[in-house]
This record gives C-alpha cells, structure tokens and sequence, in this order.
C-alpha cells in the first residue's frame, strides 16, 4: 500500500485515517454484539422454559474463580486504556508496559478458566453421555464441605420435585455455559494474539502521540470482550444465588 | 475526533467505579428480591457496560458518527430480544411440560 511516513494513500489526513478506522472498529463491533446476541437470545428463552434446571446449573459455578476472573479482566480493561493513554503522550515505554500488563491478565483469566472447566469435567457437568447433575453431592470430595454439599443435596431434590426432567434440562445450561464462555474465551485468545503484535509494534517505536490507531482499535476490541463478560457474569453465575 | 487525551485519573476512576458496581451485584445476588434480582443485575451490568462505553471506549469524546453506530448495534438486539421473546413468551404451551427434554434425546 502506498504510504508516507504515518499517513496511508487513500487519505487525506491523519485525523481522517484515525476516524474511518474507528468507524470501521465500531461497525465490526456493532455486527460482534448480534454474534454474541444470538447466544444471549438463546440462553434467555431456554432460562424462561428451564428455569429451574437453570438455577440448580448456575449454583453448581464457582463464584470465588468468577468473582476473581471479573475482577481480572475489568483491571486488564484499565492498562489497555492506560496504554492508549500512554502512546497518546508519547510515552514508549510505558505503552509497551501497559499492554504486556494487559496481556498477562488477559493469559491469567484464560488460566482461571481452564481450572473452572476442568472442575466442571471432574464435576461430570459437561454435557453427554456422562453428564450427571447430582455428581458432586452423591460423589464429594474429602475437602468438600459438608454444609455446602448438603445445602446442594437439598437444593437439588427440590429441583427434581419440580421438574423431573432437570438433568436432562441442565445440559442445555450447560452447553450455553460453554458455548457462551467458550466464545468469549476465543475472543480473548484472538485479542491476545493482537496484542503480542501490538507489543512488538509497540517496542519498535511504531506507535507515536501522532499515530497510534493500532492501540486504539485493539483497545476498543478487548473493551468490548470486557462488556460482554460483563452481562455474562452475572447471567451465568449469579442470579440464582439467592435460592 | 480532535484527539482528546483521557487523562488517567478518570480512568482509575472509572476502574474504581467498575469494581464498587461488581462488588455491588455481588452482594445484591444474595438477596432474595424474586423476580427482581435480575432486573437489578441487569441494570447493573448495562451501568457497567456504558461506563465502559463511554470513558474506556471514549464514546463520550467520539463523533456522532460513532454515537450512531452504538445506537444502531443497541437498537438491532433490542429488535431481536424484543420481537422473538414477544412470539414465544405468549404462545399458549409449554415447551417444558409439552415435550420431554428426554424424549427430544431419545433417551
């Protein structure tokens, strides 16, 4: 593409080329909330359908790893935005430093992940043959505790009063849940994958308070993968808390 | 968008502001408010969502332009929320009780 200095050919001007990349950022990510809308749609109507094998599936999450990944991602969210910040004023360094940031708590929520789907895998909580909704409370583990796995064995013979079907009906909460994570984890593992190039970019004094789109546009991506975690949190793990 | 800088201080801010809202939710979800809880997590979330919008994102420093396409993205998932939950919501049977999860498996 032809190109002087910071400044591509089809443009005019550098504020031209920064707001046509930013409508075209917001326009892909007008077309990724119907992408994720879909599954939102689906989870909704099945909720109002299941509702109770729904609850007995959300109350099964671990709300400390949630808690703690929400927690994770709203501060990888702070150092993107520092470090658009930060090439905005010309500081290099701390560009660079800010997105290696981001990119370390982008991978530990990635990590925070795999322990939650590897307990729901140990839990017999994915959806198949061997899905079991009552695993755990028939199964504890020594380190369990026994007011919680009794609290659950209640929860769970209401649930079946209710709806005889709800292992059965659990599944399809359980195959949104890793649907809708799964998605979301793929949009992290992309958006970390942008922001290593962007590091590299970042350290060959690439990005300057003139030109710094690339920063901005993945900042707005992984803001956006920020949101959608945000309503999944609550939707997956806590509105039944209070059964 | 003549390049306004956020500083970071409203950044942390808004960092602060996310956390005392997920702390919040939180503790709201313990509560047992019936079918509210989530209207209040809902509501939550979305305060959340536009703080992001607005300073991470910098909505609020971008150019109707970019305002449009926001509204435009709220507006086609409110059309697709509303119009589909509107037909299944008052149909009169009940997928639950009508069709067997275990029969639709064929187990």
């Amino acid at each position: 593409m032809h190109r002087t200095g910071e400044l591509y050919g089809q443009f005019e001007t550098l504020e031209q080329q920064k707001e046509s990349a930013a409508l075209g950022m917001w326009v892909f990510l007008s077309t990724e909330v119907l992408f994720f809308g879909g599954l939102f749609m689906t989870y909704t109507l099945n909720r109002h359908y299941y509702g109770t094998a729904f609850g007995v599936g959300s109350n099964t999450l671990d709300l400390k790893l949630g808690g703690l990944n929400t927690i994770i991602l709203i501060l990888s969210s702070l150092t993107m935005a520092m470090s658009v910040w930060a090439s905005h004023v010309g500081k290099r360094k701390a560009t660079t430093s800010f997105l290696v940031a981001t990119l370390v708590l982008g991978t530990a929520f990635l990590g925070v992940k795999v322990i939650e789907y590897k307990q729901k895998f140990d839990h017999h909580l994915v959806p198949g043959y061997h899905f079991q909704i009552d695993y755990r409370a028939q199964h504890p583990a020594p380190n369990d505790d026994p007011k919680e796995i009794e609290a659950e064995k209640e929860e769970l013979s209401k649930a079946f009063a209710k709806d005889p079907d709800v292992n059965a009906h659990a599944q399809l909460y359980f195959s949104l849940y890793f649907g809708m994570t799964g998605l979301h984890a793929l949009h992290m593992i992309v958006g970390a994958g942008m922001l290593v190039w962007l590091i590299r970019q970042s350290m060959l004094g690439r990005f300057t308070p003139t030109y710094n789109t690339p920063v901005e546009m993945i900042g707005l991506y992984w803001h956006f993968v920020d949101i959608v975690w945000i309503y999944l949190f609550p939707l997956l793990y806590l509105i039944d808390r209070h059964r | 968008m003549s390049e306004h800088i956020v500083p970071p201080k409203v950044y942390v801010g808004i960092f602060l502001s996310l956390m005392v809202l997920t702390a919040a939710t939180v503790a709201a979800a313990y509560v047992n408010l019936g079918p509210f809880n989530i209207v209040i997590a809902l509501a939550i979330a979305s305060l959340k969502a536009t703080l992001v919008v607005l300073y991470f994102m910098h909505a609020r420093y971008s150019p109707k332009r970019t305002h449009m396409v926001i509204i435009a993205a709220v507006f086609w998932l409110a059309i697709m929320l509303a119009l589909t939950l509107s037909d299944y919501v008052t149909r009169d049977h009940d997928v639950a009780a009508n069709t067997p999860m275990s029969q639709m498996l064929g187990s």
